[in-house]
């Protein structure tokens, strides 16, 4: 039986859900241009994560296999309705920037994910320990490649200058790359090297 | 007529659902290990996507749009439904997906056991769902959703395909231990990203 403390903080590092389980992806390169934007982003995956799998978790015995899909998709997509409100009622201007991509939660792959490999199988309580943690491993990698693209990017930490970029008469020249689509693939690759150097059981073998 | 062209245009290279916006990511590094497979994926997204974009978008104005529902009666006119609008999308792709993959089942064989596998999981790529709500935020009408939802499919499927010809390759590099897998697969991914960026400048 899993210890809800090693169920909590695996995927933080060990099983990262979007560095080792390819999940999530998605949204994670799209919000993460801006600090404010990833870190509203994580809060509201591990809020639907964590509530998706107690929910999920806790009508597992009552679900017919067959439309079970259908049923976390309407628990989850009820939840992201939720999240969508609040943040269009008191977080106006960061719920425009993220436009679609909180519709997105829905089909991010961690909720289903988990929701499918874990909380069918687990109760509510070892499930929420399960959603929390894949919630904030995804949230954890999400600040770090948005402080990076924000940092490099734009010369700013959350809105406030770190860099003093040239426009505005200092010396930093941002580099455009990072704010750029591809950017986020290369900082991500680079991201998975360096924890699969730091932890090199996650190495995938050689295809083929 | 011109207009449907240069929206296609848009959505298969400018916009590109896969390089772009990143929308189906985990099936897009998941199942790009082939060419075939790959190919099977993207042929379902296409045929998916161009049902479930203008199915969403007459939804969306008969159903949901504030004032939609006047023509059931106009005391009716003043709800606005839009707040539902999520459960609604994402309900219609589970449904057109289980239809796809039931009239397939019985009628074309051969397409069922090719893309069968892949049917499922479409209802969970991001991109069918990014497609709809794209149609709803840029106010597409009908026929724009349509043409928008094939192009946006083809758009994706082009970049599976291609991404897949090149992981192929790549299994004759060294790829540093680290890299190997997911690693290298998002920089050729940003590589490509950096390529498609080239269309940017077409203007139509």
């Amino acid at each position: 039986m899993a210890k809800p403390r090693d169920v909590l903080l695996d995927p933080l590092f060990n099983n990262n859900p979007i560095a080792l389980q390819v999940l999530g992806i998605c949204s994670a390169l799209a919000v993460t241009t801006r600090m404010e934007t990833a870190l509203v982003m994580s809060a509201a995956v591990v809020f639907v994560t964590t509530l998706s799998n107690v929910f999920v978790s806790t009508i597992r015995n009552l679900i017919p296999t067959n439309v079970r899909i259908i049923v976390q998709l309407t628990i989850i997509a009820s939840l992201v309705i939720v999240v969508d409100q609040f943040l269009k009622a008191f977080l106006f201007d960061v719920s425009r920037q993220l436009s679609v991509f909180v519709g997105l939660i829905i089909t991010n792959c961690i909720v289903m994910g988990r929701a499918e490999a874990f909380a069918m199988q687990n109760g509510p309580g070892l499930s929420a320990a399960d959603g929390l943690g894949n919630g904030l491993g995804y949230g954890l990698l999400l600040l770090v490649v948005g402080a990076f693209r924000e940092v490099f990017g734009s010369g700013t930490f959350f809105g406030q200058t770190v860099l003093q970029p040239v426009a505005e008469g200092g010396w930093y020249t941002p580099n455009g790359l990072m704010v750029l689509a591809p950017g986020a693939f290369f900082l991500i690759g680079l991201i998975i090297w360096a924890l699969r150097t730091w932890k090199p059981e996650q190495v995938e073998p050689t295809e083929g | 007529m011109e207009h449907y062209l240069s929206l296609a245009v848009r959505a298969i290279f400018v916009e590109n659902m896969a390089l772009a916006f990143f929308l189906g990511m985990c099936s897009f590094l998941a199942v790009s290990k082939s060419v075939d497979t790959a190919l099977g994926l993207g042929l379902a997204v296409i045929v998916v996507q161009a049902i479930t974009v203008p199915l969403n978008n007459l939804l969306h104005h008969h159903l949901l749009e504030q004032g939609a529902l006047a023509w059931i009666s106009p005391a009716l006119a003043g709800y606005d439904l839009t707040f539902l609008g999520f459960l609604t999308y994402i309900g219609t792709i589970a449904a057109a997906v289980q239809i796809v993959e039931m009239t397939l089942d019985r009628y074309a064989p051969g397409l069922y056991t090719t893309l069968g596998i892949f049917l499922p999981l479409i209802a969970v790529n991001c991109a069918i769902l990014g497609g709809s709500l794209f149609m709803v935020e840029r106010a597409y009408t009908l026929a724009e959703s349509a043409v928008f939802g094939f192009a946006s499919g083809l758009g994706w499927a082009l970049a599976i395909v291609a991404l897949a010809a090149i992981r192929e390759r790549m299994r004759y590099s060294n790829v540093p231990d680290g890299l190997r897998g997911l690693g290298i697969t998002f920089i050729i991914t940003g590589l490509m990203a950096v390529g498609f960026m080239a269309f940017a400048g077409i203007r139509l």
